[in-house]
């Protein structure tokens, strides 16, 4: 099987990723123009890996090509979204990958300065990520004249500092001019009014590590690899009650009943499946009976979830319902920058609730109140982390409706465990 | 105004190079003057908000905003532990409460002889490592309270 990324896992050093063929691709769309590069780009049908699922050639084809301003591009490496891990995994294992990726999108775009917004807890992989820019530097590949060419490019490593809103692009906007992570209201769009009111492209850590393989192979080879319309492979970070967690790169389209029971090893204990959450807590959750589905962005929409980032959360039959709810909505309120009414207000009374049911102190009445804090909630916020707040309540109260009454009613958790 | 060491000054210095806009670095520069100092006070707010010409409420809204900054003395080990969904699945609640009664603290206290705060905190985006738990920079995983004990042991 063609692998994108995690066939560059391992070669950290820049001496090794070169030796394997790195910074092949970066020369070879040097030496294209950058039309042709985002037009490769399109050809590939990549979309944006964070968890929207925008296509890259597209949202790239937004920036204006004529502007008196500078151009920038951020790299979203804020990876918040619980569950997911592969972006740590591409920063620590091929650093130079994603350097490489920026490399691209910097040429087709326009850019000479790159920011890498890095979450604040991973401030070792920061480190390594800012070696590798250092040996980048040093071989002349990042700097002024790259690769001999009269293309200048910075890159540097920004920080943050713990808030899951910023990896909302443009909350991560706001937060590298160095102010609170407050979500702007859309349009205008970054591709116009980004950073510091420029012009700027937001791509996760994922999308541009896919570039070099498709400048490499062609966006043609790229599209093959996954279905009508997602193309290429995806990184899944699988984590819960499987046997063996971790990250697995499949082409898009892989079912995810082939992903827990084949790649992820199967239920630990060997106990029954329950419920999956396919891509980040804020999808919605998929039931036991559910897993006989393509992971592509389409077929995942298609029933009523998402791919999101990627993110596959695995729950056995010992888990239960009312605390993965309490949990979650725990994090949500956690997380609200309380910039909008609905989000600030509902998401700390979808925790209230969701908490006394998990306590055994729900009352009746209290999973149609959820439902309908939910959808107070449900498209009326500026950014999306009110959706991503409210989907997986509605999700839950739909699908495990009876398990929720059953804490209300009995006053305790139905659950066995051992 | 709070003391800032030179060799911190010019760390500081090289970082606003980075931007075109001074402002920009004002995460990294409190993220810096957190090692030096301990934690961020308004003392040390208004010190930030004197280095890059900005008003301190600029910096305070920073400070309150971002989990990661201190604004009291922390211990010498910062024990971040997850609260989030997969390690709740796998024990993680337990594991926060080992650590109370272990450390002899609540959330968010610092132990007496200053050596451990403990905290919980959401995903830190090492799930594969569940039940999971950062000291420090360094993650801590697959915990059990065993485990825990022979972490912290190590941490002199």
């Amino acid at each position: 099987m063609s692998l994108v990324i995690t066939s560059w896992f391992g070669k950290v050093s820049i001496e090794e990723y070169i030796k394997a063929g790195g910074y092949e691709a970066a020369k070879k769309a040097l030496s294209m123009s950058p039309d042709e590069v985002i037009e490769e780009v399109k050809k590939s049908n990549l979309r944006g890996r964070g968890g929207a699922g925008f296509p890259t050639g597209l949202k790239w084809s937004f920036v204006p090509k004529e502007t008196n301003k500078p151009k920038y591009l951020c790299v979203n490496a804020d990876e918040g979204e619980p569950g997911t891990f592969k972006d740590r995994y591409i920063m620590e294992k091929a650093p130079h990958l994603l350097l490489e990726g920026v490399i691209i999108a910097s040429w087709a775009v326009g850019i000479n300065k790159a920011y890498i917004y890095i979450r604040g807890e991973y401030s070792k992989i920061a480190l390594g990520l800012e070696r590798a820019i250092e040996e980048a530097y040093s071989k002349g590949f990042l700097g002024k004249s790259i690769f001999g060419t009269n293309f200048d490019l910075d890159v540097y490593v920004h920080r943050g500092a713990g808030a899951y809103v910023c990896g909302e692009e443009t909350a991560l906007i706001e937060s590298l001019e160095g102010k609170r992570g407050n979500p702007r209201i859309r349009p205008p769009f970054p591709a116009t009014h980004g950073l510091y009111n420029c012009p700027t492209v937001v791509n996760n850590v994922e999308t541009i590590s896919s570039l070099p393989s498709i400048i490499r192979n062609g966006g043609e080879w790229f599209a093959s690899l996954g279905t009508e319309k997602s193309g290429g492979t995806k990184l899944f970070a699988v984590s819960g009650h499987v046997k063996n967690p971790g990250v697995y790169e499949l082409p898009l389209g892989t079912s995810l009943r082939e992903l827990i029971y084949d790649y992820a090893g199967g239920i630990r204990g060997n106990r029954r499946l329950k419920a999956v959450i396919p891509g980040g807590s804020s999808s919605p959750i998929l039931t036991a009976e559910e897993i006989n589905i393509s992971l592509d962005y389409e077929s995942l929409m298609k029933a009523g979830s998402m791919l999101g980032s990627g993110a596959v959360i695995v729950m056995d039959e010992t888990t239960c319902i009312a605390e993965v709810l309490k949990v979650i909505t725990r994090f949500y309120a956690h997380e609200s920058c309380g910039q909008c009414t609905p989000c600030r207000q509902g998401t700390p009374w979808m925790a209230k609730i969701a908490e006394r049911i998990a306590s055994g102190k729900g009352e009746k009445g209290d999973v149609d109140l959820l439902i309908d804090i939910a959808n107070s909630i449900m498209g009326k916020t500026i950014c999306p982390l009110g959706d991503a707040a409210a989907m997986p309540v509605l999700a839950i109260c739909n699908k495990f409706r009876a398990e929720l009454e059953e804490h209300i009613r009995e006053k305790k958790c139905p659950i066995e465990r051992e | 105004m709070k003391e800032i060491k030179n060799e911190t000054m010019i760390k500081i210095d090289s970082i606003i190079s980075r931007y075109p806009n001074k402002r920009s670095a004002l995460l990294e520069i409190l993220h810096i003057l957190q090692t030096e100092w301990g934690y961020i006070d308004r003392e040390g707010e208004e010190t930030v908000a004197s280095l890059l010409g900005i008003h301190p409420v600029d910096v305070h809204e920073v400070v309150t905003f971002y989990t990661m900054y201190a604004r009291k003395p922390v211990g010498k080990y910062r024990i971040l532990i997850c609260r989030n969904l997969t390690c709740t699945l796998l024990g993680g609640e337990t594991l926060i409460n080992y650590l109370k009664k272990k450390l002899k603290i609540e959330e968010g206290e610092t132990t007496s002889d200053g050596k451990f705060t403990l905290e919980t905190v959401e995903c830190l985006g090492a799930c594969e490592l569940a039940p999971v738990m950062q000291i420090n920079g360094e993650f801590y995983g697959n915990l059990t309270p065993e485990k825990i004990d022979k972490i912290l042991e190590d941490l002199k």
